[in-house]
């Protein structure tokens, strides 16, 4: 284990240092990728000042909705491009390189690159959480203060999984699918507001199938102490890394059915 | 013009037409996801309506399901991202072969982004109309279907606002491409410019929702063209009247681009550097 930190630490410390030679270019593609994750948070303001409340949430309560998810994206995104591009990977035969070296082809691809432009997304996500922490709608506790920082932990996982099962469909169709945009940024999007808004079968997807609605809207009511029993909004979060655990074994049986494409 | 000046565009335009169109499995994987994303917006709208006195809402909710569905089947329209094969050209240096065509650069670039935003738009618009205006309904969904227009003068002026749209969008997508000679197609770059004509064409949310003291700016400003002003047409939100002033106002920023793009287009071509050999 102690091994794996290692080396996914000089991982990560070689793609860093790769990405500051071009330093300009990594900080100007930041900013702008946080002023298009800016430019949904606009829109989302656009609909409160219009429309006030949406199934008697508030814009401060709904920013804690949006915060948490965006920032659980935001690291996923940051940590994950490996799996991102892992069709191209496959569609070159590339991976037969990862499969030759004695470590987990897991660690490998979460430590092949660092995405710091998409820290422009982490950064804003965490302007609105902040928004949404100190507006003054929440009782503080202690156990509130963790059950956020877990639930975001969590979210990070359910995201990976989704991250691990797109790539690990890419070992039977050669190509990362875009399909998976759906849940991805479909959940994104969707998760920014109560999910008893959504007709039934569209919340049974996003709570049994990708557990969004575990890892996001359960704890958050839990957080604001409204509405629902708090212990589902304690103990739903755990989703996110059992979903996460469930693809890494697909994860595995993909490996095991890879042929390479030769190329 | 006459028709003979006019063909080599239109051999580029069916060509490259003819080419996008082997882009399906891409199409129906967006599809999927626009299908999704559609759904998901139109239960967000319906909570908010539900939730809110109609005082506030601009727009019946009706009207606003069809604009919703309208933008999903009409996505790949917007001018949201750069021509791949430019970005390579100007990456690579072969774009100093542009130059030696015998034809006028600007309209060569113009009727590639033609190509550009109608092929994969009738890949993916026609089913998702199908879905959206047929399927719903039989699945018992009747209120978030897209409704036919109103009237027949609502389908008529939809149909030329939306070419007018069309040569706008395109006016537009050729000019990020020459931006492309200045920042050699740094992401950030069209990221910003993405995100503008996202949230400033309708695509983000339906331009009569946002606060009413912006309405005016973002109705002058020339991405309304591109999805708004269109999709209240068809929706009966604005008057079949109001077409003449529409498609002033369309084609004032489509003519006004295109000069823009050609002063541009000149400016960056003697300024062009060959990368590599």
């Amino acid at each position: 284990m102690q091994d794996a930190l290692r080396l996914y630490r000089a991982y990560a410390a070689a793609s860093i240092r790769g990405q500051l030679q071009y330093r300009a270019s990594i900080v100007m593609a930041a900013i702008g990728t946080f002023v298009a994750t800016a430019a949904e948070s606009v829109a989302v303001w656009a609909l409160f000042d219009r429309f006030g409340q949406i199934h008697g949430w508030t814009l401060p309560q709904a920013a804690l909705l949006y915060g948490m998810i965006s920032v659980s994206y935001a690291v996923c995104d940051v940590l994950g491009r490996g799996f991102d591009a892992f069709g191209a990977m496959v569609k070159a035969g590339d991976f037969d390189r990862v499969l030759l070296r004695p470590r987990s082809t897991v660690l490998q691809l979460i430590g092949q690159d660092l995405v710091l432009r998409r820290l422009g997304r982490l950064i804003q996500g965490l302007i609105v959480l902040g928004y949404a922490v100190t507006v003054g709608t929440i009782d503080w506790t202690i156990a509130r203060a963790a059950l956020l920082i877990g639930a975001i932990g969590c979210g990070v996982c359910a995201f990976l999984g989704l991250l691990v099962l797109q790539a690990t469909s890419a070992f039977w169709t050669v190509d990362s699918l875009e399909v998976w945009n759906a849940f991805t940024y479909g959940g994104l999007m969707m998760g920014r507001y109560p999910m008893p808004i959504y007709r039934r079968w569209f919340r049974t997807v996003f709570t049994y199938v990708f557990p969004l609605a575990c890892v996001n809207y359960l704890p958050a009511v839990a957080i604001l102490g409204i509405g629902a029993p708090a212990i589902t909004g304690w103990l739903a979060p755990l989703a996110g890394p059992v979903f996460l655990v469930v693809s890494l074994q697909l994860w595995r049986i993909g490996v095991r059915h890879y042929r390479s494409t030769g190329s | 013009m006459t028709g003979g000046a006019l063909r080599p565009y239109r051999a580029i335009i069916s060509a490259r037409f003819r080419m996008l169109l082997q882009y399906r499995a891409a199409a129906i994987a967006g599809l999927w996801t626009q299908l999704v994303f559609g759904l998901a917006l139109i239960m967000i709208y319906q909570a908010l309506y539900r939730s809110s006195p109609a005082a506030v809402q601009p727009m019946a909710f009706a009207q606003l399901a069809s604009y919703v569905w309208l933008g999903q089947a009409l996505l790949a329209m917007l001018p949201w991202n750069v021509d791949a094969e430019v970005r390579d050209m100007v990456r690579s240096g072969a774009i100093a072969y542009e130059l030696a065509r015998p034809v006028d650069l600007y309209g060569l670039w113009y009727a590639r982004a033609v190509a550009q935003r109608t092929a994969p738009t009738v890949l993916r618009a026609a089913p998702m109309v199908v879905f959206a205006g047929f399927v719903l309904p039989l699945l018992g969904a009747a209120d978030w279907q897209l409704a036919p227009p109103p009237s027949l003068a609502a389908g008529a002026g939809f149909v030329a606002a939306l070419a007018a749209a069309l040569a706008l969008s395109c006016a537009i997508s050729v000019l990020v491409n020459i931006s492309l000679m200045w920042t050699l197609g740094s992401d950030g770059v069209v990221v910003l410019f993405t995100t503008t004509v996202a949230l400033l064409s309708g695509l983000m949310i339906p331009l009569p929702l946002f606060p009413g003291w912006a309405q005016g700016a973002l109705g002058w400003l020339p991405f309304a063209g591109v999805f708004d002003l269109p999709f209240r047409i068809y929706a009966g939100h604005l008057a079949a009247g109001d077409l003449a002033i529409v498609l002033a106002r369309q084609l004032g920023w489509t003519v006004a681009l295109i000069a823009l793009g050609r002063w541009l287009l000149g400016r960056g071509m003697r300024r062009v550097v060959v990368q590599g050999g």
